[in-house]
């Protein structure tokens, strides 16, 4: 059984976890607005039936596959004030940097919003799940999904070690529209260290990643190529995305050797990295 | 002097092409670079001379040359020394026109469809000027309808970029109003190509109508110029030149403004002249203005329009100044 699918059913088990309407604390929120694709994921995996009530629009499309069916149930909002309080919220989720002026506008009408740090590691992800139970009066749910996905992370770690056998791993590099690379300090660096890859951002001297001319990228000459997603909707044209089609880039030998796709599952902080990270040992294995 | 223009001003274009693919935020040795582009030892060296580089610089040289040659034609046709592709919004069209064959998926679905709807932009513009302010129209008309034909297409361009589901196009206006021949490849040099050679051939054929043209439309026309065709020639030419080369690198402008306007001493005023030499001169100034924006700031794509604007604002308003003086003489 390959260790991918242990992943995928360990995360199934966490989903399930969710679904029976345990008894909750009298002050557990009933109501609650999610306006950010991370904390919407997250909300779907703790929240009791009932008790999330709106997700934001980039949910319905940009969701991990597990969670996409419960994403699509509930009615989406696009971060407006407006909209968000006619929801008649008694709690309402954001992220850090997103909708600032929102979140400013909500709390003047008196509406609780708790946001939430991006995260930037696989630890963070533990710190936000407790987050979100706490918020959420769902604390016992927030402790299991947390001590799965520690015990899933050291499998993973097993595996990767194994698949590596001592070698050094090869030499990686995260490009998304614009050129954009993430470097070791962020949650995607985590992911490619977890997998046992070396991250070419750390030559680069981008710490926390930035912007890389294609012939910078080129010259560096990786091994291998995660590259970005096409944004949440393939549809509609940007030259930010089309240099991921460029000819030099696809005549390339890390190209050449393949490519992994940084797909919604590296996006935000959430228990379902470890199927990206699982993906990723198997693809790069020697 | 006037002799030597010609060979120098081709000399300038073979060093600053050469200086151009010898510059990139990856700091090689001129000799390993040139090695790399030559030999080809399939290395990542190769691969950044031979695509990236190299139609990079190809790219710049053609479109230059493209946009210097139809400043020249329409400051002739318009007998208007501030008429301008870039200037007048025709380039605004064009990209316009080639943005809506990207968002529709129209150039996904058929390549040409994004150099032929810019194409379609350009044309429109043109003919919408030279319905406005034709030959016999003022100064003062051509760039009122600049203003509302600029206008309209950025305002066009605006909207179709913040309606796309992309969420990137939107923050791609400047690329489109200010031009970049950043990252691009030989696809776009094989688009664009073909249509901006046919339309300078086109354009070149009218250096000697747009000469007899200086003494006035009813003198040209007894010296046997046809002015119907002039006009078909010179719409259709501009259009697929700047159709072509705006739907694969942005708006330049300033390029047809200035170039002619430095060039026109050295060829007496003469269109017969100054055609041929505006091309070479177009291409020098755009290669040099790539050159700059990549040395300015390394790695950050600075827009082509950002610097030739700075170069050409000030030409513009010097040459708006000399009109008027020439209306109160």
């Amino acid at each position: 059984m390959s260790v991918f699918r242990h992943v995928s059913e360990a995360l199934a088990l966490v989903l399930a976890l969710a679904v029976p309407a345990g008894a909750q604390p009298p002050e557990a929120p009933r109501r609650v607005v999610s306006m950010n694709l991370c904390t919407d994921q997250l909300a779907l995996m703790l929240a009791a039936p009932g008790q999330l009530v709106s997700v934001s629009y980039l949910a319905h499309d940009g969701v991990v596959a597990p969670l996409q069916e419960a994403a699509r149930a509930l009615p989406a909002n696009h971060g407006l004030a407006e909209e968000v309080y006619l929801l008649q919220p008694d709690l309402v989720l954001a992220g850090r940097y997103s909708t600032v002026a929102t979140v400013a506008m909500l709390q003047r009408l008196g509406v609780p919003v708790i946001r939430f740090e991006p995260e930037n590691s696989l630890d963070d992800i533990e710190a936000s799940l407790a987050q979100m139970g706490a918020a959420l009066g769902r604390d016992a749910e927030a402790r299991a999904a947390i001590a799965r996905f520690r015990q899933d992370r050291a499998l993973l770690a097993t595996h990767a070690a194994q698949v590596r056998a001592g070698a050094e791993g090869p030499r990686a590099v995260l490009y998304s529209a614009r050129g954009w690379t993430g470097g070791s300090q962020t949650l995607s660096g985590d992911i490619l260290r977890a997998a046992g890859l070396r991250n070419l951002a750390d030559e680069l001297g981008l710490a926390w990643g930035g912007m890389v001319a294609l012939e910078s990228l080129l010259i560096a000459d990786p091994d291998r190529l995660i590259l970005g997603q096409p944004g949440h909707s393939p549809e509609g044209w940007s030259e930010a995305r089309a240099l991921l089609h460029h000819p030099a880039l696809r005549h390339s030998r890390a190209y050449g050797a393949g490519v992994a796709a940084n797909d919604r599952d590296w996006v935000c902080g959430t228990p379902y990295v470890l199927g990206a990270i699982a993906r990723l040992i198997d693809g790069t294995a020697p | 002097m006037n002799r030597l223009l010609t060979p120098a001003l081709v000399i300038l274009v073979i060093l600053l092409m050469l200086a151009s693919i010898l510059i990139g935020p990856a700091a090689v040795p001129v000799g390993d670079s040139l090695a790399a582009l030559i030999r080809g030892d399939g290395g990542p060296l190769t691969l950044v001379m031979r695509e990236l580089r190299l139609p990079r610089a190809v790219l710049a040289a053609t479109i230059g040359a493209g946009l210097g040659l139809s400043g020249a034609v329409m400051q002739g046709y318009l007998r208007n020394p501030l008429a301008e592709p870039g200037l007048l919004g025709v380039s605004g069209a064009a990209a316009l026109g080639a943005v809506l064959a990207l968002q529709t998926g129209l150039a996904a679905a058929m390549a040409l469809a994004l150099p032929l709807s810019g194409l379609a932009g350009a044309f429109t513009a043109v003919l919408v000027l030279a319905l406005l302010a034709g030959p016999s129209g003022g100064a003062l008309t051509l760039i009122l309808a600049g203003i509302g034909v600029s206008a309209l297409s950025g305002a066009g361009l605006a909207l179709v970029l913040n309606l796309s589901p992309d969420p990137f196009a939107a923050q791609e206006i400047v690329f489109w109003l200010m031009g970049s021949l950043a990252d691009r490849s030989w696809s776009h040099v094989a688009l664009a190509l073909p249509f901006i050679v046919v339309g300078c051939a086109l354009l070149l054929t009218q250096a000697k109508a747009l000469s007899a043209l200086t003494l006035g439309e009813d003198a040209a026309a007894s010296m046997g110029v046809n002015l119907g065709r002039l006009r078909v020639v010179v719409l259709l030419g501009t259009a697929a030149v700047v159709g072509a080369s705006t739907a694969v690198a942005g708006s330049i402008g300033f390029i047809g403004l200035m170039v002619p306007h430095i060039l026109r001493r050295a060829t007496q005023g003469n269109p017969a002249r100054l055609l041929p030499v505006s091309a070479l001169g177009g291409a020098a100034l755009l290669l040099a203005a790539d050159i700059a924006v990549r040395l300015i700031l390394p790695g950050r794509d600075l827009k082509l329009g950002v610097l030739l604007a700075i170069l050409g604002a000030p030409f513009f308003l010097m040459l708006i100044l000399r009109t008027r003086f020439a209306q109160n003489a």
